[in-house]
C-alpha cells in the first residue's frame, strides 16, 4: 500500500486544473494564420518576402533575447510573442526594405514599445505598428518604394532598378477612380496582384487566416467586424468618386485593413478586454482610418488609426466595465434617478 | 433546455472514469476522526470525552448560534478529543473515535410513527437535530435555510448540476436512489408550502435524468428535472438561480432575495432520511478519483474517515502524486497531508499525479480578456488581480471583488496562468480586514469623542 506519508504534497489555491489554452499556443496560432498571407507574398514578390520575414523574425527574438539577459529578467522569447511581432513588422513594410532598416524597427518594437514598458501585455500601442511609424519617419522613402505587380525583388544589393508602381491607396488619395479600375480590377485586389506591404496585399490570404483565427477563438468578432464595417459603411456613403460601390469594394480591399483589422487591432495587449470595448474600439479605427485617408497627408490610414484607438483603450475599458452579475436595468435605472 | 448563465468555461468533465462505478460501501474503517466544525458558522462544542462508549447517531458535538450538530459515525470508544488537521486547512478539534465494528444504533435516532403526518415545524426540527448541512460543499446550515426562507421562497430548486469535474456522487445517487431524492423534494415542497419542486441536472447525466423522471411518474410526485447545459459553474448557487428562473440575485445577496432556495441532491437525500427514519448525517458518498489514484471509485463512508482509508479502498496512489484536494478540482481545497478525514461537505477526494496544474515559472497577464469573458459575475478579473497585487484595496473594493465567488473559471481560462484565483482570496482577506479595522477605528473615534463630550460637561 502507498505511504501516504512520504507522498511530497503541494498545497496551492484552486483551480487544480487549467484549461490546454497557453500564451505559447495562442501565439502559434497567430503564427499559422500569417503563413497564407506569407506564402502569397513570396508568389508574388519573390524569396525575398520570405527572408525578409525570417530577418525581422530573427531580430526580434535577438533584441527580446538581449534585452531580458541584460536587465537580467526571466527569458520569454519562448511564448513566441516576438515572432508574432517580427513577422509583422516584415508585413507591414515594402518588401523592398533593406534587412538593416527592418533590424533598427525591430529595436525600436521590441525594446522601446514592448520591453521598457514591461514586456508582453504590458505595450501601450501595437509593437509591429509601432515600429513601422518609427520606419516611415526615419526612411520615408524606403517605406513607401513599392514595386510594380509581378516583378521581384532582389534578395540583396540595390533596388535601384526595380520597376516601381502606384498602389491603389495613391490612386484613392486622389480619387483618380478611372485609372485605378482601369490598373487593378477588383479581382486583382481581393487575390493580392496589387503593390502594398509585403503582407497586406492579398485580401482572400488574409481572410483565410482571420477565419482560422475565429475558429480557433483566438480573436473575437467584435473588432474586425466593427472595422471593416465601418470601412465599408463609410466609404459607401462618401465615394470620392465613382460610385459608392465601386469606392467601397477598393477601400476596403486596398491598403492594409485586412491585416489590420484580423491581426494588428485584435491585439490583446492593445485592444480592449470586453466585447462592448472591441466594437467600440474597431468602429473608432475604421473612423479613424478613412479620416486620414480622406484628409490626411498618408495614403493610408490603418497604421495610424489603429495607433490612435490605442491610446484610447484605458479610457474604453473604463466606461465598457460589464454590468455586474445581479443589477438589472431597472435597479441601475434607480440608482441614475436618486 | 433552461436558459444559460453568465461566461463560465467548459472543462474535460473527466467523469467517465467513475460514473459507471456504482456507490460502494467501504469497509468500516478502524477508526474515525470527527472534526467539530464541518459547517459554516462557530465550531461545535464537544460532547464526549476520552474513554466514553458512542454508538452511531448519537450526538457528540452541540452548536452554538449558527451551526449544525455532530454525531458519530460508527459505534466504539472514544480514544481521544484533541485537535487534529481538518479538510479546510490547519487543525480542528476533532473526537477520535476507535470502532468496535458492532455499528450499534444510538437511542437517539427515533423515526417518527408516520412521517407524512409531521407538521412543518416538526419537520425542521428533525432537519435540524439531524445536523444537515449544505453537502454540496458550502455546507450551510440546512434549517436555517429553511425557516429563513419560509414565506419568502416560492421557487424551490434542488442542485443536481454537479458541473465540477470527476465528481460522480450525485449521478450515482440519481440512478441508484432516485426514490431518496424525490421523497427528499417533496418534504421540501411541504416545509417551503410550495406546489412544485424543481430539480437542475446538467445534460451529460441523462440516464439520471431518466431515472428520477420514472420515479415521479410513479409517485404523481410535485417535482420538475430540468436539463441544464453542461457549463462550469452550473451548479453555484446563483447561477443555478439565473438558469433556471431568469433571475439574478442581487449583489451580496442570497438566493431567498429572489425568492429562491437552493438545495443539493445529496442534502436532500439526507432531509428525506432524517424526517422517515429520524437519521442523522454518519455518512457520505465520496467520488475518489483523478490522474494519482489507481482504481477510481465512488464510496459511501461515515463521516470522518480518513483519506487514507479510501485510498487503500480504490487500490492505493500513485508515488509521484503531488496533490490531494478535498472537493472538485475548480473549488476544492489541496490538502498537505492524507491524514484529513472525510467532512459532512466532502464530495470527492482527488489525487493529482500529472500535469493538471500546469503552472508556469513567472506568469505575465496578455489581456487577451478571456478572464472577462469567462467570469459568471461579470466581473474583470484581470484588473481585480493587478490591483490586489498592489494593496489598491479601494480599487479592489470599486472591482466588487466580494462578488467573486472564487469558482475559479477565470484562472482556468487564463493561458498566461496567472493565479487570479489565489489573488482573489487573498485580496478578499485584505479588504475584509481592512473594514473591520476602519469599523473598529471609527467605533474608538466615536467613544473618545462621546468621552470628550461627556468631561466637557
Amino acid at each position: 500500500m502507498t505511504d501516504y506519508k512520504n507522498l511530497k504534497l503541494i498545497a496551492t489555491s484552486s483551480p487544480h486544473i487549467r484549461g490546454s489554452e497557453t500564451t505559447r499556443s495562442i501565439m502559434l496560432d497567430v503564427i499559422i494564420a500569417m503563413l497564407p498571407a506569407l506564402i502569397w507574398a513570396v508568389v508574388m514578390f519573390g524569396f525575398k518576402a520570405l527572408t525578409l520575414t525570417v530577418v525581422s523574425v530573427v531580430g526580434c527574438m535577438f533584441w527580446e533575447w538581449l534585452y531580458r539577459t541584460l536587465m537580467k529578467k526571466p527569458q520569454s522569447v519562448a511564448d513566441l510573442s516576438a515572432v508574432v511581432t517580427g513577422m509583422l513588422l516584415a508585413f507591414v513594410s515594402p518588401v523592398t526594405t533593406p534587412y538593416w532598416t527592418i533590424l533598427i524597427g525591430d529595436f525600436f518594437a521590441i525594446v522601446v514599445v514592448k520591453q521598457l514598458f514591461g514586456g508582453i501585455g504590458k505595450n501601450f500601442v501595437n509593437p509591429a505598428l509601432a515600429g513601422r511609424a518609427f520606419l516611415v519617419g526615419s526612411y520615408a522613402s524606403i517605406m513607401t518604394t513599392w514595386i510594380a505587380p509581378g516583378e521581384k525583388a532582389p534578395l540583396f544589393g540595390s533596388t535601384a532598378d526595380i520597376v516601381t508602381a502606384a498602389t491603389p491607396m495613391a490612386y484613392l488619395k486622389t480619387g483618380d477612380m478611372e485609372t485605378l479600375m482601369s490598373t487593378y480590377s477588383v479581382a486583382d485586389m481581393f487575390m493580392g496582384k496589387i503593390g502594398g506591404s509585403l503582407g497586406e496585399v492579398s485580401v482572400l490570404m488574409l481572410l483565410i487566416g482571420g477565419a482560422y483565427l475565429l475558429f480557433r477563438k483566438v480573436i473575437n468578432w467584435h473588432t474586425p467586424v466593427a472595422y471593416i464595417a465601418t470601412v465599408a459603411v463609410l466609404s459607401f456613403l462618401f465615394p470620392k468618386a465613382g460610385s459608392g460601390l465601386d469606392w467601397m469594394l477598393y477601400s476596403v480591399f486596398g491598403g492594409g485593413l485586412m491585416l489590420g483589422a484580423f491581426f494588428m487591432a485584435t491585439d490583446y495587449a492593445t485592444s480592449p478586454v470586453t466585447k462592448k470595448g472591441q466594437l467600440i474600439f474597431g468602429i473608432g479605427c475604421g473612423l479613424f482610418t478613412v479620416l486620414i485617408r480622406y484628409f490626411g497627408s498618408y495614403n493610408e490610414g490603418v497604421c495610424y488609426s489603429i495607433m490612435v484607438m490605442n491610446l484610447c483603450v484605458a479610457l474604453i475599458d473604463k466606461y465598457t466595465k460589464p454590468t455586474r452579475f445581479g443589477v438589472v436595468k431597472s435597479d441601475k435605472k434607480e440608482a441614475a434617478a436618486k | 433546455m433552461a436558459q444559460a448563465f453568465f461566461g463560465g468555461v467548459h472543462p474535460n468533465d473527466m467523469k467517465a472514469a467513475t460514473n459507471e462505478k456504482a456507490i460502494e460501501q467501504l469497509a468500516p474503517p478502524a477508526e474515525v476522526v470527527i472534526p467539530m466544525s464541518m459547517h459554516f458558522g462557530a465550531p461545535c462544542t464537544p460532547l464526549v470525552k476520552a474513554g466514553d462508549h458512542v454508538k452511531v447517531g448519537q450526538k457528540i458535538g452541540e452548536f452554538r448560534g449558527l451551526g449544525a450538530p455532530i454525531h458519530a459515525s460508527v459505534s466504539g470508544t472514544v480514544k481521544v478529543v484533541e485537535p487534529r488537521p481538518y479538510t479546510m486547512g490547519g487543525n480542528m478539534m476533532s473526537v477520535v473515535i476507535e470502532n468496535d465494528f458492532q455499528n450499534e444504533l444510538s437511542e437517539e435516532v427515533q423515526a417518527p410513527a408516520d412521517p407524512d403526518a409531521l407538521s412543518v415545524d416538526e419537520m425542521v426540527e428533525m432537519v435540524k437535530n439531524a445536523g444537515i448541512v449544505g453537502m454540496g460543499g458550502a455546507t450551510f446550515p440546512t434549517h436555517v435555510k429553511i425557516t429563513s426562507g419560509i414565506g419568502k421562497v416560492d421557487t424551490v430548486i434542488i442542485n443536481g448540476a454537479e458541473c465540477e469535474p470527476y465528481i460522480t456522487g450525485d449521478h450515482r445517487t440519481m440512478l441508484e436512489r432516485p426514490e431518496e431524492i424525490i421523497g427528499g423534494c417533496r418534504y421540501l415542497a411541504k416545509m417551503f408550502g410550495v406546489d412544485k419542486v424543481i430539480i437542475g441536472v446538467e445534460d451529460n447525466k441523462q440516464n439520471g435524468i431518466d431515472a428520477m423522471n420514472q420515479v415521479i411518474a410513479a409517485q404523481k410526485a410535485p417535482v420538475v428535472v430540468e436539463p441544464l447545459h453542461c457549463r462550469y459553474p452550473q451548479g453555484g448557487e446563483k447561477q443555478l438561480c439565473q438558469a433556471i428562473t431568469g433571475k439574478q440575485v442581487p449583489p451580496g445577496g442570497l438566493p431567498a432575495n429572489i425568492g429562491c432556495a437552493v438545495f443539493n441532491i445529496n442534502t436532500t437525500c439526507a432531509i428525506y432520511r432524517a424526517i422517515t427514519q429520524g437519521m442523522p448525517v454518519v455518512n457520505k458518498v465520496v467520488t475518489v478519483s483523478g490522474s494519482g489514484v489507481v482504481e477510481p471509485k465512488n464510496l459511501e463512508c461515515p463521516i470522518g474517515t480518513p483519506f487514507s482509508c479510501l485510498f487503500d479502498a480504490c487500490g492505493g496512489l500513485n508515488d509521484k502524486t503531488y496533490k490531494l484536494v478535498a472537493g472538485g478540482p475548480m473549488m476544492g481545497m489541496a490538502q498537505y497531508t492524507a491524514d484529513v478525514s472525510v467532512g459532512k461537505g466532502t464530495g470527492a477526494i482527488l489525487a493529482f499525479c500529472e500535469n493538471e496544474e500546469q503552472t508556469v515559472e513567472h506568469p505575465q497577464c496578455i489581456r487577451c480578456g478571456k478572464c472577462v469573458a469567462a467570469c459568471p459575475m461579470h466581473l474583470e478579473p484581470l484588473f481585480m488581480y493587478q490591483y490586489a497585487s498592489k494593496n489598491m484595496l479601494d480599487e479592489l473594493n470599486d472591482a466588487h471583488i466580494m462578488d467573486c465567488m472564487e469558482c475559479g473559471a477565470c484562472a482556468y481560462a487564463c493561458p498566461a496562468r496567472v493565479h487570479l484565483t489565489h489573488m482573489f482570496k487573498y485580496g478578499k482577506q485584505k479588504l475584509k480586514d481592512k473594514m473591520a479595522a476602519d469599523k473598529a477605528a471609527a467605533e474608538a473615534k466615536k467613544a473618545a469623542e462621546e468621552k470628550k463630550e461627556a468631561a466637557n460637561k
